[in-house]
């Protein structure tokens, strides 16, 4: 079993799921990674100020890693903490039946 | 569900209780990668220009051909990553995978790595993605921190 310490707050990254806007924003950058805040900002209801304010707290919970190339700043998806998450609850034999039956639905509702 | 085809920067980033040289020893000895990277044997002399080869466990198999770009132990590795283990992924081009060892006040590291320059590599972008990487990493981590590897 892997020991969580202070780095890895679970709570944190539950938190900054749970809210729709900080989804729609991992949404995006799954779509399209390393995105600028002015391109994420794009499409929202919401000030350039609101949404820094969201991406922080998914920086905090290490959702979104930032990157500087040059004067802009990329926005980057990182799996990992999610993937850890996952790890915590399901072991490598379940993993493969679960992935079928996601792939099941996937394939059902016509969106894989 | 929201689908998206691969990315062509690949970016993973996650602590790890461990120091800085042991996560370099990690990602260079056989002995290690190994046991959480597929089971692929790494070979290298880790200097820029020596060639990055990777191996099946019992090395009858080439699966990954690179070469070093840059070397600074136990801080920064990168190489070149041509995935020879499909031949739709070996008929690509190489890609690159970076890997930062980041200490850290409180005796952890943040490891970040990015494999990039995927543009050209739908394929190994596909491959390495989802499962892929997160999995290897995943495993790194439990086996420094626990000296377990993950059930292959």
């Amino acid at each position: 079993m892997v020991t969580y310490y202070r780095h890895v707050d679970d709570d944190g990254v539950f938190r900054a799921l749970a809210d729709p806007t900080r989804r729609h924003l991992l949404d995006r950058l799954f779509e399209r990674d390393g995105r600028t805040l002015t391109e994420l900002e794009s499409g929202l209801e919401m000030t350039r100020f609101g949404v820094m304010k969201h991406l922080r707290i998914l920086e905090d919970a290490g959702l979104v890693v930032t990157r500087r190339s040059g004067r802009e700043k990329h926005h980057y998806l990182n799996p990992m903490p999610i993937r850890l998450i996952h790890d915590r609850w399901i072991d490598k034999y379940t993993e493969l039946r679960v992935s079928a039956l996601a792939e099941l639905k996937s394939r059902l509702e016509g969106t894989g | 569900m929201t689908t998206a085809t691969a990315q062509a920067t690949q970016l993973y980033q996650l602590f790890i209780k461990a120091s800085p040289e042991q996560i370099w020893e990690a990602i260079t000895s056989p002995e290690f990668t190994t046991k959480y990277l597929h089971g692929c044997y790494i070979e290298s002399t880790f200097e820029p220009g020596a060639p990055y080869k990777g191996y099946s466990t019992d090395r009858s198999q080439e699966w990954i051909d690179g070469e070093v770009l840059e070397a600074d132990p136990p801080r920064r590795l990168q190489h070149s990553w041509r995935a020879l283990y499909d031949p739709g992924t070996a008929a690509e081009p190489p890609s690159r995978v970076t890997w930062e060892i980041d200490p850290q006040r409180d005796g952890t590291c943040l490891l970040t790595v990015i494999h990039d320059q995927l543009e050209d590599s739908p394929k190994t972008a596909e491959s390495v993605s989802g499962t892929g990487w997160t999995t290897v990493i995943s495993g790194l981590k439990t086996l420094l921190e626990t000296g377990e590897p993950l059930a292959q």
